[in-house]
């Protein structure tokens, strides 16, 4: 050891210690005392904010999604409600290897690939622990069957799930619409009111009165694990049930219209021209909506829409066609208004019609020709050469206004969205769509509802209803009132105030009604077959659409030409002819002449409408 | 007959080397840290069985130490001292990766952290140095000194565990200033570690870069690196004076919370009993630092003053660090809250350094001073 080391100095070293500890000590102290200021500046001075924090993280607000209101018909016939259904799913968090799980479920259930699919491109959206279905709509055989096998398949589940239903299935289904998965597209216009909803309504009432019918979204507020897994409920906003809707819609007269077109193509409306109330709507053929509530499997989806019968299409709101004859008592009106004839003004028909100075030749169905008629004849026989100069004195100006009063060229403003214009052709149309002047002979075709002129038969059953009603315009609709639920008080959704076509004449109106009534009921008149032996004695026109070729979008099949190139019949119609109570538009494709196959239907539809009203 | 019991029991504790009060203290804290854990683990049997064992594995620890007399740990010092390092040196080269890091030692039958015996040696090593010379330490032993604290400090440092690296320093470094280091030397070492740091900086990993940065601001990463401080300060805030009650934390039930049962347990523990749960635990702390230090005023000679101040001051720096990481003081450095943190090594490192405490204050000479 060096000799310079110091001598250690015992006490002196004890009290240099003790002092160090009592710094030690003090220090240690003071800094658990910082501690207990930190904690009292997270506990108590910010308490509020982290509790906030805290309730942020664990509790979650879980949309519950409203009951989807009903439809009704007017009687009370329930055409769309909600069943039970079970259905498959998964909790994708809970099962170990998913593609292996389903690869196993597939060997006892039935699952398609579009179900596989549309599974894992729910799943990209859902949050995590949120079960997903893999297959709606089990049957009891498949439960069972499930139920047996079900400890194997932890993470995967039967959910009972309230499912849209149509329990009269394909029928009204062009009216009622169905609903069917929210598309990606559909969701960016969507609101939080559609947070716990999978369905929204694709076309139809379910389509128009989506507001009505979804109702308001419900709140539960669910305490979370960090995992996202719901463990309790803590509270609930119970969602408001949407409201029912009740229709216009009579079932019976419905299914009278599907029956009788039978297996034909084409489209029936019936509205009450006292009020508008749309009674029957048909577009045949047409499917089964229930198809695609759980999600339309590609093969089911692809044969309707390839099918030549197109039995997607609403005709009745979307068909467009030439109206035909079915015109003559509208252009007849406006003859009579406009001062050009009167109803007992007369005009020589020789079979043929021709402009001056022009050789074309504008040809009567008759070929003989009717000889002379008045409107009343002209209108009761359908003379093409009365309406050939009808049109011509009138001009293509005064018929386009006139016709334009009825509706035609216009949307009708049917509660229902799918609907289309058909055309109203007119100098100025014609200039700005061909780029072309307007010919005297378009005029003259125009008379008889040929040429560019196009109608639906919505249209054309609300011109009749408004010629009816002796120019009371209704706006046609479907739905009546709605309700809610456990509530006896319906509100009217759309009470009626009419527009009115007035006459300088009102006699005009029962000089073309009674035209029509002998288009049924008199000698000679072109719909007399199906006016014998009706209950009542109704009005009618009937009219003959020529299909010029064939569309674009059809195949050339040697089978089908014959059939499809045949003319579209038309006939419209109201009944009875004094206090008329049902106005109807009828077309059949391709079903030859108005009078042998459009007329029947007619007269079918009265009197089962007539006898059940009890006039 | 009465005082002759009390003081057959006195005898009877004396002869197990045992000091009651700190004895208290630690076994009070151990309850704490199991109905705490029972409630982080979520009611998990097989968690609470292992602490309990090691629990049990600590205190039995501590009284096979506190039955050796301070002369022999004198003794075996710079031995013990020596053979840590050769275990470090091992380590680097042969060590076992765990968890990112290489710490672990693999001697065929037992694994195990030599960088846990450091922290009972280096301030052992330093005290046996410094107590052979007059106090307080000249320029040229306090240099010696601190090369024995960094050459363990700076391997443990590289494995990379700066938490034991801190650790260990800071023991080393308490045995300087209970020795009467004079404190200019201190404040000059201070001043000298805030203009490095910039230089420390670019010595970190990028892990430990991650955590100052998530410290000085955490909302940076919510849902990264400083998740784990956002989470425990929301469980500690929303705790509250009164705690949401054991068992009923919602940020430690539901799982919000990261790191519940072991370095992060204290925010489950202000969670669920508020401020008030938190001053009886820091209470319990005092008590057990003031009582370990004024043990060590006690001692009979420097190095085991010495040992008893620095290994007392080495279990408050573990409560501190821990604490002031959990509640956003400081950044994390990854050290467990001792005694009440699921998982054994650093619980049986401080009781050991308890059981030494003991052992001094219970082999004094029994002279009237």
């Amino acid at each position: 050891m060096p000799a310079r080391q110091p001598i250690k100095d015992h006490i002196r070293e004890s009290r240099l210690f003790n002092e160090r500890a009592a710094w030690a000590a003090i220090i240690s102290l003071v800094l658990l005392g910082c501690i207990a200021a930190r904690m009292v500046y997270l506990q108590v001075i910010n308490y509020q904010h982290f509790t906030t924090l805290s309730d942020g993280n664990r509790i979650s607000l879980v949309p519950v999604e409203p009951t989807r209101g009903l439809v009704y018909d007017r009687n009370g016939v329930l055409l769309a409600h909600n069943i039970p259904s079970f259905s498959l799913e998964i909790i994708p968090e809970k099962v170990g290897n998913l593609d292996q799980t389903i690869a196993r479920l597939r060997e006892i259930i039935t699952i398609s690939d579009e179900d596989v699919q549309r599974f894992y491109r729910q799943r990209r959206h859902k949050r995590s622990f949120v079960s997903i279905p893999l297959r709606f709509n089990l049957n009891d055989e498949e439960m069972a069957r499930f139920a047996v096998e079900r400890h194997h398949f932890p993470g995967v589940e039967t959910e009972a799930r309230a499912l849209r239903h149509y329990p009269l299935g394909k029928l009204a289904v062009h009216a009622v619409g169905y609903v069917g998965r929210i598309s990606e597209e559909e969701l960016r216009h969507l609101d939080e009111n559609y947070a716990a909803t999978d369905f929204i309504g694709k076309t139809g009432i379910e389509r128009s009165y989506e507001n009505v019918l979804h109702g308001k979204v419900g709140y539960k507020q669910v305490e979370t694990n960090a995992l996202g897994r719901s463990l309790r409920e803590l509270s609930r906003i119970p969602p408001t049930p949407g409201e029912n809707v009740h229709l216009t819609l009579d079932v019976d007269l419905q299914r009278v219209a599907e029956e009788t077109l039978g297996d034909r193509r084409g489209a029936v409306v019936a509205i009450d021209p006292r009020n508008g109330d749309v009674l029957a709507l048909a577009s045949m053929p047409g499917y089964d909506p229930n198809l695609f509530v759980a999600g339309i499997d590609q093969s089911t989806y692809n044969s309707l829409q390839n099918s030549p019968d197109n039995p997607l299409f609403n005709r009745a709101l979307r068909g467009q066609y030439p109206p035909g004859s079915t015109i003559k008592p509208f252009v007849g009106l406006a003859g009579l208004e406009n001062d050009r004839i009167r109803i007992n003004s007369t005009s020589y028909c020789p079979g043929w019609f021709s402009l001056e100075g022009d050789s074309h030749r504008y040809r009567d169905w008759k070929h003989q020709g009717h000889g002379t008629m008045n409107l009343e004849d002209a209108i009761a026989q359908s003379c093409d050469v009365y309406f050939y100069e009808l049109a011509l004195t009138l001009g293509i100006d005064r018929i386009h206004d006139y016709l334009h009063l009825f509706g035609f060229g216009d949307l009708t403003g049917i509660d229902l969205h799918e609907e289309r214009a058909g055309l109203l052709p007119s100098r100025e149309w014609k200039r700005a769509r061909h780029k072309q002047p307007w010919y005297l002979g378009e005029t003259v075709i125009t008379g008889i509802g040929q040429g560019y002129m196009l109608a639906t038969p919505i249209q054309l059953a609300h011109a009749v209803a408004t010629l009816a009603s002796r120019g009371k315009v209704y706006q046609p609709h479907l739905a009546q009132s709605v309700d809610l639920p456990g509530d006896s008080t319906l509100q009217d959704v759309a009470p009626p105030i009419p527009r009115a076509i007035t006459m300088h004449d009102p006699q005009n109106w029962e000089d073309v009604a009674e035209a029509m009534r002998k288009v049924v009921h008199g000698q000679g008149g072109t719909a007399n077959a199906a006016g014998r032996g009706a209950l009542v004695q109704f009005a009618g026109k009937t009219g003959t659409a020529q299909v010029f070729g064939i569309r674009q979008d059809q195949r050339y099949v040697e089978k089908d030409i014959s059939e499809r190139l045949r003319d579209h019949a038309l006939f419209i119609a109201f009944a009875p002819v004094e206090d008329p109570q049902i106005a109807i538009a009828i077309i059949v494709e391709n079903g030859g002449s108005g009078s042998g196959t459009a007329a029947p239907v007619a007269r079918r539809l009265i009197d089962h409408y007539l006898a059940k009203t009890g006039s | 007959m009465r005082w002759a019991d009390r003081r057959g029991s006195r005898v009877f504790v004396r002869g197990m080397h045992l000091d009651i009060p700190l004895l208290i203290g630690l076994a009070l804290l151990a309850i704490v840290g199991m109905v705490t854990l029972y409630s982080a683990s979520g009611q998990n049997m097989d968690v609470m069985i292992q602490q309990g064992l090691r629990i049990l594995l600590a205190f039995t620890v501590m009284f096979v130490l506190a039955q050796i007399p301070p002369h022999h740990v004198e003794y075996w010092a710079p031995w013990a001292y020596a053979g840590g390092v050769v275990l470090l040196l091992a380590v680097a080269l042969f060590g076992e990766v765990g968890k990112g890091a290489q710490r672990w030692l693999d001697l065929g039958f037992v694994r195990f952290q030599p960088s846990e015996i450091m922290k009972i040696a280096v301030p052992v090593m330093v005290a046996w140095y410094l107590s052979e010379r007059a106090l307080p330490p000249s320029k040229t032993q306090l240099l010696i000194a601190l090369l024995i604290i960094a050459v363990p400090a700076v391997l443990i440092a590289r494995q990379p565990d700066l938490g034991t690296a801190i650790l260990i320093g800071g023991a080393g470094i308490f045995v300087l200033l209970l020795a009467g280091l004079h404190w200019k030397y201190f404040f000059m070492a201070a001043a000298a570690a805030a203009a490095c740091a910039p230089l420390l900086w670019y010595a970190m990993h990028d892990y430990q870069r991650q955590r100052v940065m998530s410290f000085l601001d955490p909302e940076s990463n919510p849902l990264g690196s400083g998740y784990h401080i956002i989470q425990a300060k929301i469980a500690i805030g929303s705790g509250g004076i009164y705690g949401k009650g054991w068992m009923n934390g919602t940020q430690s039930q539901l799982e919000f919370l990261p790191e519940r049962s072991t370095d992060f347990i204290f925010a489950v523990f202000s969670e669920e009993f508020g401020l008030i749960g938190l001053i009886v635990l820091l209470s319990l702390c005092a008590f057990i630092v003031i009582r370990g230090l004024y043990i060590a005023t006690q001692a009979h000679d420097t190095f085991t003053r010495l040992v008893a101040g620095s290994l007392v001051l080495t279990f408050f720096v573990y409560t501190f660090v821990n604490i002031g990481m959990v509640s956003g003081m400081m950044p994390v450095v990854g050290l467990p809250l001792p005694l009440i943190s699921y998982g054994g090594t650093a619980m049986v490192t401080v009781m050991a350094g308890f059981g030494i405490v003991m052992s001094i204050h219970t082999h004094r000479k029994l002279l009237p001073s």
